[in-house]
């Protein structure tokens, strides 16, 4: 028989496969699904160059393979995906995609990984406050339903116009100024923090206000729990009481985590948009102005595969903390 | 002597209908080294009588009455006199008592948590007390460094009770602890009260369940209540082979047979539902069910009358006007 | 939902506010078209002879400007509620037809959502086995993708999209959390009494699901249906904001995304660039509020008042 954590990690590993086999699928077949031909589309871009006008279409015809059986092109691109062969620009070409997408990514990592993990802390620790405090709670909550209720970019269009064109405070455009080159230097860095503040700022307030909202609601949950009655019939203090409460109210908070990953990262999308920030999200929005659809294709799949990670992370996190995952009590074991 | 002396103790719950008068003027005694039984159907207030001995919140209302606890009145400590005692001198293994420990938690974290605040400096000696307790319940004195998760239901119901009975209470409630279980599994649980009574873990005990078959086996004395008043009471042999009130004798008749118990099959015989304690009738409570019902029982309420040594009921059919 | 459960919402603060501002966005999407003598992208449609003129006014405009629209023969006043954008169009109408279409997406597309929801939940829950397995392995799958890359993907590939179109594509990727959900309550439901008595008396599973189980679960589904209904609207705002919204017409999100190519935000333009987003805001706000007050009601735990 195998151990509560094996066969989650099995079950859960199973899942992922089949969900990175789905989308590369889906990656290969919605352009081959939808009326309309997007090469036609792409190579008009090249109608006054005619050297890489037949390039471009040579190298079209290659990978998408129309002459060949569904089949191969399907093992084609399979192969192409696996070797990190995400096709050529046509908006940025001669460019790979995958070059582009290289250079983008960390500016995506920069914004979203400070934004989603403080906005975790921070979120969870609001929200268990106002799940204790009915009198916080009644201005709270409104607060925290407003910046969940909040388009993404929305929101990063407040701030930028408040403390960026308004106050002046804080620059709203790029990732660092025009005329510096990125470097270690102190300047550089001072520079970049700058253009960083208001895209994480728009991030990690909208996503704060859903995990304070999870939260509250959990705790009020588990405070009813039988084990914190119990342990207030045993004269334990609120302060006990409060640390058990959270203890269980964070692990659903854990999996809402991998759960909104997917919500959050297109958050970023919009974001980077607003703020001409150099992430995915913008190259996107360019390739879809350009209809570059190579571009967007190999940034569905590097969003795909990213949450997918990130997903796979929480999961095994989740089976450390939660003890339930590790040695639920099985019959005859 | 008495450990516990409750006197016209009433419990109401504020709703915005108006007060349930779910524990309305109740008076009985527990003595030290006895098991004393309190039995009634669901709804007639036996959960809630002890639960107010231990906690109250809203909307849980104490409107009258007391509650003397080895000289101090339960009803007037204040929040922080209340929480010293629990646990060390007044605990309570609830009815949920399989689901009562955290399960993300360790057993002996658990234990620690509560010890710590109860004036306990030394861990070492709280998780060796703790161990052997448990060996004492026959579970490993591992289970103490395991995840209530771990356990079966039968496993946690035993932890629960070491857990409660961990600082040598005086007195413990044990709140419908049985009507959970399997019959094989409520034998092991009244075997331990009476071991941790026997080994002086405990001094008195409360049990409180809806089965009289049960509290033939446990309980010294017995109290039954109906609606929120106490109907009968006296020593378990006397109540249960002489019952004196028609409620209590009903109870009894409802039972399959006289020692055997068949789970889930005590009350069902009785026609009719409990009034409601919203606005209860001035008189017998139990009239509208009763089979004897006099003239009188609508608009006069009885009081208990001596129908035996030490032995009460509250009925106008055992007659007299003194109590 | 029964008239007592009606009785304690209409009690409920949180549930009054939300219904409120509901209505009250509602009703604007309704009637405040027909305040605006402007069409739904702000031009002036002028008609001469069988010519449609589109006629525009100043640019930038801030909000409540009176302004002149000159047609052939004659001079128009006309009052821009929300000022005009760079192209000198009315906000208020590409807003309120804006809102009008962003509420279509949120009742079409969130209830597609439910449905398909309901419906795979309430199959993998009552049939459990195989049905359940794989179900169930569709859904986890689905639930990892994040929907707005799978979005970006299908509407990219369009080359023409209405709002009709973005709300069947929003539906049919918003389902998986519904379905888990609904599975869950259809398994506790399962094995009550009244669905055995149901099976015993020969009722088939679809009678049993529509005629037993559904109604234990309508108030339930009723809350999964507002937070569906927002949630198709957030999805499709932000497509519309990178460029895949609708190709004809006008949206929230469109008219968000010319504010910031047109680099409103630094010029100061904030009646392109907030009211838009504000609204949407205020709306989903208003249906998380009703959302809770319904949970207060079902759930006296969660009670605060």
């Amino acid at each position: 028989m195998l151990s509560g954590i094996r066969r989650y990690l099995i079950r859960k590993t199973f899942v992922y496969v089949l969900t990175f086999f789905s989308a590369v699928t889906i990656d290969w077949l919605i352009p081959r699904l939808m009326p309309g031909n997007p090469i036609s589309i792409m190579m008009s871009r090249f109608a006054s160059l005619p050297e890489a006008s037949k390039y471009m279409y040579s190298y079209f015809m290659e990978s998408f393979g129309l002459d060949k059986p569904l089949w191969v092109q399907y093992i084609n691109f399979w192969k192409a995906v696996l070797h990190g062969d995400l096709g050529i620009s046509t908006y940025m070409y001669p460019k790979p995609v995958a070059d582009i997408i290289k250079d983008a990514l960390p500016y995506d990592i920069a914004i979203l990984l400070p934004a989603i993990t403080l906005s975790w802390i921070v979120g969870n620790w609001l929200g268990a406050i106002a799940g204790k405090n009915k009198k916080l709670d009644s201005f709270l909550m409104p607060v925290f339903y407003f910046l969940t209720a909040s388009p993404y970019f929305w929101f990063a269009i407040v701030l930028a116009y408040i403390l960026g064109a308004k106050l002046d405070l804080l620059p709203i455009s790029g990732a660092y100024s025009y005329g510096i080159m990125p470097s270690l230097s102190l300047e550089f860095i001072v520079d970049f923090l700058k253009h960083w503040i208001l895209p994480f700022l728009s991030l990690f307030l909208v996503m704060l206000g859903g995990w304070a909202i999870g939260m509250r609601n959990m705790i009020i949950y588990e405070v009813e729990a039988d084990y914190v009655r119990y342990l207030e019939a045993l004269g334990a203090s609120e302060k006990t009481l409060m640390k058990h409460a959270f203890r269980n109210a964070i692990l659903p908070q854990v999996t809402g985590l991998a759960l909104q990953l997917g919500t959050m990262v297109a958050g970023a999308l919009t974001t980077e948009i607003v703020f001409s920030y150099p992430g995915i999200g913008y190259i996107l929005m360019q390739g879809i102005l350009n209809q570059d659809y190579f571009l967007i294709q190999g940034c569905f799949l590097v969003i795909v595969i990213s949450v997918l990670v990130a997903n796979f992370i929480i999961d095994l996190l989740y089976a450390v903390i939660d003890p339930r995952v590790r040695f639920s009590f099985t019959e005859g074991e | 002597m008495a450990m516990l002396t409750v006197e016209d103790l009433k419990i109401y719950y504020s709703t915005p209908l108006g007060h349930v008068k779910a524990v309305d003027g109740v008076s009985f005694e527990v003595k030290e080294g006895e098991v004393f039984g309190i039995a009634g159907e669901s709804g007639c207030g036996k959960s809630t009588l002890v639960h107010s001995l231990i906690l109250r919140k809203p909307p849980m209302v104490h409107m009258g009455g007391r509650a003397l606890f080895k000289g101090k009145d339960l009803m007037t400590l204040s929040p922080e006199e209340s929480k010293k005692i629990r646990y060390t001198e007044l605990s309570i293994i609830p009815q949920y008592a399989m689901n009562a420990l955290n399960p993300t938690k360790k057993i002996k974290d658990i234990v620690w948590d509560l010890a710590k605040e109860h004036g306990y400096t030394d861990r070492e000696e709280v998780e060796k007390l703790l161990r052997e307790r448990l060996s004492m319940v026959k579970l490993s004195p591992k289970v103490a460094d395991m995840y209530p998760v771990e356990l079966s239901g039968g496993m946690r119901q035993r932890a629960t009770m070491v857990v409660s009975t961990l600082l040598n209470p005086d007195l413990l409630i044990a709140d419908e602890v049985t009507s959970a279980l399997d019959v094989t599994t409520q034998r092991v649980v009244i075997e331990l009260l009476h071991h941790f009574m026997k080994e002086g873990i405990v001094k008195s005990i409360i049990f409180v369940t809806h089965d009289l078959a049960l509290l033939d086996k446990i309980a010294d004395r017995v109290m039954i209540l109906y609606a929120g008043k106490v109907v009968e009471i006296g020593s378990t042999e006397e109540v249960i082979n002489n019952p004196a009130h028609p409620y209590t004798r009903l109870l009894i008749n409802s039972l399959p047979r006289m020692g055997v118990q068949y789970k889930k099959q005590k009350l069902k015989g009785i026609p009719g539902y409990p009034i409601s304690l919203l606005n209860p009738p001035k008189g017998c409570r139990f009239y509208t069910r009763c089979p004897y019902a006099l003239d009188k029982c609508p608009s006069e309420e009885p009081k208990l009358v001596k129908v035996g040594n030490e032995h009460y009921a509250a009925c106008h059919l055992l007659g007299g006007e003194s109590q | 939902m029964k008239s007592e459960k009606l009785r304690i919402a209409l009690k409920n603060r949180k549930f009054k506010v939300g219904v409120a501002i509901i209505v009250f966005f509602a009703l604007f999407a309704l009637i405040g078209p027909l305040v605006t003598p402007f069409d739904q992208l702000g031009y002036y449609p002028v008609k001469l002879h069988k010519m449609l003129l589109l006629k525009r006014s100043t640019p930038n405009l801030p909000p409540m400007s009176h302004d002149v629209i000159y047609a052939p023969g004659r001079e128009i006043n006309v009052t821009h509620y929300l000022g005009t954008d760079s192209f000198g169009r009315d906000l208020y109408a590409q807003v309120v037809y804006g809102l009008r279409n962003s509420l279509i997406v949120g009742l079409i597309g969130g209830g597609i959502a439910t449905f398909v929801g309901l419906t795979i939940g309430f199959l993998a829950g009552y049939r459990g086995g195989w049905t359940d397995e794989i179900l169930m392995m569709i859904t986890n799958i689905m639930l990892v993708i994040p929907t707005m890359a799978l979005l970006i993907i299908i509407a990219a590939y369009m080359s023409t999209r209405g709002v009709i179109i973005e709300s069947i594509i929003i539906g049919l990727t918003a389902w998986p959390w519904t379905a888990r959900a609904i599975r869950a309550q259809t398994l506790s439901l399962k094995n009550r009494e009244f669905v055995h008595l149901a099976k015993l008396a020969g009722l088939s599973d679809l009678k049993i699901i529509i005629g037993e189980i559904l109604p234990n679960i309508t108030s339930y589904v009723f809350m999964v249906f507002i937070l569906q209904f927002g949630g198709a609207i957030l999805a499709a705002i932000g497509l519309d904001f990178i460029g895949l919204g609708p190709t004809r017409g006008i949206s929230l999100g469109i008219i968000l995304q010319n504010a910031v190519l047109w680099n409103a935000i630094n010029l100061g333009y904030w009646w392109w660039a907030i009211p838009p987003g504000l609204i949407i805001a205020l709306f989903i706000t208003g249906l998380y509020f009703v959302n809770i007050g319904l949970e207060e009601v079902f759930n006296p735990r969660l009670r605060r008042e």
